[in-house]
């Protein structure tokens, strides 16, 4: 396993896949939660397309031989397809989309460094706006991805290694997240309810929170295991 | 002939919307269906979507109209991925865009006039 390959400056191949695998397992556990946040103000599926979605994605990857061996962006670039094919709601061309730009504008690179995946978060966020023409305040995952690119591109300049500026990045989603609840959604079906979208929580923002809270993990993980 | 693609969360609601239009269509305009996730139930499947299009593709092009959420995501997404210009979605009410796509397309317009035709769909209001 090429999990603990991954130093404080880079993101390797087996990196990406351990992200994907951990943002799988973080999402299943948490779509029933994410499924009654979507029941209140969406079409009530968020969890169970998602769930479905990452894990075709981890199902995906597994059929990689050696995952260790494929850049990092490729995996990414795989995972969407797979999360674009297999998720079936909203969620799955957006997300999809956005694994996808990321990993194009990783390219070929074998070790991604944090100037490298802040482009490639940027990127990411370009790619859904451009789909979903969704702007911050709209109560949607846009709320949460924003702030998170923001703020790694903050610490970024600040000088800190790659797994402060994903720690820092996956915070600020959270917070993004926790943010939508007053909020009164513009887009998708939450809109449709004008005011009464406001106090719940917009379920793609959370879901954009755990997915980077996967990556944090991974990358601190590794960070850990890589000083010890 | 251009060709239409109807995507929808819903299979019958596609397939409805695809009989209607290819009667408007005098039986002439190719109109496909894409309705429904991949095990028939409500949802998008960019597989099916993706059927639908070469099928409906005779060569000069297909319009795609699309319901709401995630069939418009599925419809942008897959034309990106095209790139060719070719394919094109139409910002068009989902029935009476299909009708009005289907009417110039069975006239032998091309891509252009059958897009600009379904966006005109907007223009014909019900109450006023």
């Amino acid at each position: 396993m090429n999990a603990s390959s991954m130093n404080a400056g880079s993101m390797k191949a087996g990196d990406a896949v351990s992200w994907i695998r951990h943002a799988a397992e973080l999402v299943a556990a948490d779509a029933d939660r994410l499924t009654r946040l979507d029941a209140a103000i969406g079409d009530g599926d968020h969890g169970l397309n998602l769930d479905r979605g990452f894990r075709a994605a981890t199902e995906a990857l597994s059929g990689e031989a050696s995952p260790g061996d494929v850049p990092p962006g490729k995996v990414l670039i795989a995972a969407g397809r797979a999360i674009v094919s297999k998720t079936g709601g909203a969620s799955g061309p957006l997300y999809g989309t956005a694994l996808r730009r990321a990993g194009k504008a990783l390219g070929d690179t074998a070790d991604v460094d944090a100037a490298a995946l802040g482009a490639a978060l940027r990127a990411a966020l370009e790619g859904v706006q451009d789909l979903g023409k969704a702007a911050e305040g709209d109560k949607t995952m846009i709320d949460a991805l924003a702030p998170a690119v923001a703020a790694y591109e903050a610490a970024l300049a600040d000088g800190a290694d790659l797994p402060g500026c994903v720690s820092v990045a996956a915070g600020a989603a959270a917070e993004g997240a926790d943010a939508t609840v007053p909020m009164q959604a513009r887009k998708g079906r939450a809109s449709y309810l004008g005011a009464r979208s406001i106090g719940h929580m917009d379920p793609g923002a959370s879901s954009t929170a755990l997915i980077l809270r996967a990556l944090s993990d991974v990358v601190a993980a590794d960070a850990a295991s890589g000083e010890g | 002939m251009v060709g239409i693609v109807v995507i929808s969360h819903s299979r019958t609601l596609a397939e409805g919307v695809a009989e209607v239009a290819r009667a408007m269509g005098v039986g002439k305009a190719v109109v496909e269906p894409a309705g429904g996730d991949s095990e028939g139930g409500l949802g998008t499947s960019v597989d099916l979507v993706e059927g639908a299009v070469a099928a409906a593709d005779g060569g000069d092009g297909v319009l795609l109209l699309a319901d709401l959420g995630s069939s418009v995501l599925t419809a942008k997404m897959l034309i990106e991925d095209t790139d060719g210009g070719d394919v094109l979605l139409a910002d068009a009410p989902l029935v009476e865009g299909a009708v009005a796509a289907a009417s110039m397309a069975a006239a032998g317009a091309d891509l252009a006039a059958v897009h600009a035709a379904a966006e005109s769909a907007y223009d014909h209001r019900k109450t006023r």
